[in-house]
């Protein structure tokens, strides 16, 4: 294997609150190269603390520690915050959930995706920073790039807000993205036409990918790889396309959970949850 | 041609637009005002003060007495005097005032600019302090400069102005001597130029009569300080608040993801946002000092409309009182209707 784009050993998120201690992240390891990576798991497993860390981004009073974070051979923990601030955005990216809240209210699109474009291509003209934006508006597929170009976030809609997102953290071409939960706030048909063109982009540009969510069906079909979190850790890595033989009793749990057309269960199980897995 | 017909049906739609929001001004302003002259009209009426012996003193004669009331109305029915006012006050007489003997509109153009000189001054100080503390304040949540930013609004929050200004004049003025003291200008500089607009300090320094100017300076700097700080407490509490709001949204996790510096987060993303409602909060306490800081204006001796209004009720000089309440509604509008164009023009979703 070649030298890996992200090492990622032994990662902890600590938040250290007024009544305790709270362990968000407990001991993930992984390794990416320019492939998929799904990470899934319910709500508070750590999987966007994950994400967050990565970026250099836990927020106030959190604490990162890891035998080794690295990202292309450079140290993520030890690096200055001018080489962090030139690898956020400019090599690594990251699509959020929901466009409504994610983009500025008070910005025009085109004027948020010129700004990060800027952000990491100083010697770049106003004229140059535009004609980016617009081909990357084109390159999510808007219909209208210049028209969407001018409009505020209020004024489009949620599958055109989170194609405008990926623009926007996409324009600088980064070498990892990662989507942290980028069709939840979307109704099914609008995230499917989110997801090819993500899917494109990430194919076309040969970047790595992280894909958090909790849909396990979503992210089986769109990586190739598979780490399953709960309460912090991870507690089964698999192919995707070997999901069905998942051994960890959480996995099996989940997948038995999905409702199928042919064999009508009902009701449909429910998860137990064994202490024993959080230790 | 769809984009063409568009812009010009988009023309076509600002211009109505425009016009029905000025329409809806004009119909505020007008109710707002009629509201505020009966409200003034009748509680003046009805306060046991009798603007009759104000004239003519509580030993004239029966008979004099009775011309004094007949010639200023006060013998017919309350809602014909009621009348009768408003329709005076349309064509802008808001009649004498008993104590200068001057139309009263003529008295608020003398006294209001003391005023306004003064208030837009401490609204600058308190804003261009106030903001950049708050956001600071914000920005290190906890920290030490959070804490004293927040003592330092606490303090303006709960110290009399009159007695900081009384302390404040006894160290810098009688002790130090660092400033001028009460007053807008020494006497010797004041036949140095002719008042035009009335705000001292652009009328000297358009005479180009620097020496003046530097006075006028001196005179103002300790009061417009003062209120500047009263506007600075509130200013940065609210903008610390309203800061620590946006800090919390996701487009700022947006921004630092996209590499941009703390500063452009903090300034160019988060304040823009929290500007919005910071506009109103200006407003209103721009309005506060405009409406005359009665308090201010006596330690000062600032000859200015809160002091007129209150000499005037002491008075009991209704046609001034009236006519200076109206001029404060009035204040109180316009200020409204301009924060309501900054929203418009800050926030889009607004548009």
């Amino acid at each position: 294997m070649t030298k890996p784009l992200l090492d990622v050993e032994d990662l902890r998120v600590r938040f250290h609150l007024r009544t305790g201690t709270v362990e968000a992240v407990r001991g993930v390891s992984f390794q990416l190269g320019r492939e998929r990576l799904g990470i899934v798991g319910e709500s508070g497993s750590g999987k966007s603390q994950t994400g967050r860390a990565i970026l250099g981004l836990t927020p106030p009073p959190g604490e990162v520690t890891a035998q080794r974070l690295a990202f292309d051979g450079i140290d993520l923990l030890t690096a200055s915050k001018r080489t962090l601030r030139e690898l956020r955005g400019g090599r690594i990216s990251m699509v959020m959930q929901d466009p409504k809240y994610s983009l500025n209210p008070v910005m025009t699109i085109g004027e948020q995706i010129i700004e990060a474009y800027r952000a990491h291509a100083r010697k770049a003209g106003r004229g140059e920073a535009r004609d980016r934006a617009l081909a990357m508006l084109e390159a999510v597929k808007m219909r209208d790039p210049g028209r969407v170009f001018a409009l505020y976030p209020h004024e489009v809609s949620g599958g055109m807000g989170q194609r405008a997102m990926i623009a926007m953290m996409l324009v600088t071409e980064p070498d990892l993205l990662i989507a942290d939960e980028p069709t939840s706030a979307l109704d099914v048909t609008v995230s499917m036409e989110v997801l090819r063109i993500l899917d494109e982009l990430v194919s076309e540009r040969g970047m790595g990918l992280i894909f958090i969510s909790h849909d396990l069906k979503l992210v089986s079909s769109f990586c190739d790889r598979v780490l399953v979190m709960y309460a912090g850790r991870v507690v089964e890595e698999l192919q995707a396309k070997h999901l069905r033989e998942a051994k960890h009793p959480y996995t099996q749990g989940l997948m038995s959970c999905l409702p199928t057309l042919a064999n009508d269960v009902r009701p449909l199980p429910t998860l137990n949850r064994d202490p024993a897995w959080a230790q | 041609m769809a984009s063409e017909t568009m812009t010009r049906s988009g023309g076509h739609d600002a211009l109505r637009s425009f016009l029905k929001r000025t329409a809806q001004f004009l119909l505020v302003l007008a109710t707002t005002l009629l509201g505020l002259i009966a409200v003034t009209f009748f509680i003046g009426r009805v306060v046991p003060i009798d603007p009759v012996i104000a004239i003519v003193g509580d030993r004239a004669p029966a008979h004099v007495y009775e011309r004094a009331r007949e010639e200023l109305g006060l013998d017919l029915p309350l809602i014909q005097q009621f009348g009768i006012y408003v329709k005076k006050a349309v064509t802008g007489d808001f009649g004498n005032s008993v104590l200068t003997t001057n139309p009263v509109m003529t008295d608020i153009a003398n006294v209001f600019p003391a005023t306004l000189e003064l208030a837009t001054l401490g609204t600058i100080i308190g804003t261009l302090l106030g903001i950049p503390l708050g956001v600071l304040a914000a920005v290190k949540r906890g920290s030490l400069i959070d804490q004293l930013v927040r003592l330092l609004g606490l303090v303006g929050y709960s110290v009399p102005i009159f007695w900081l200004g009384l302390m404040s004049l006894l160290l810098f003025y009688a002790k130090l001597g660092w400033v001028g003291g009460p007053g807008r200008i020494d006497v010797t500089y004041s036949y140095l130029y002719t008042p035009v607009t009335g705000i001292v300090l652009l009328d000297t320094a358009m005479q180009g009569q620097w020496d003046a100017f530097w006075d006028a300076v001196s005179h103002i700097a300790l009061p417009a300080c003062l209120l500047g700080y009263f506007s600075l407490a509130y200013i940065s509490r609210m903008t610390r608040s309203f800061m620590l709001n946006e800090l919390a949204q996701e487009y700022v996790i947006a921004a630092r993801v996209k590499g941009l510096s703390e500063m452009r987060v903090i300034w160019r993303h988060a304040l823009r946002n929290a500007a919005v409602p910071l506009v109103t909060v200006i407003a209103l306490s721009y309005a506060n000092l405009l409406e005359g800081s009665v308090l201010t204006e006596t330690v000062f001796a600032w000859p200015g409309l809160g002091q007129y209004i209150t000499n005037s009720l002491q008075n009991a000089d209704m046609n001034a009182v009236l006519g200076g309440t109206l001029v404060i509604g009035a204040v109180f509008v316009l200020l409204n209707l301009v924060s309501d164009l900054l929203y418009r023009l800050l926030d889009p979703r607004t548009r």
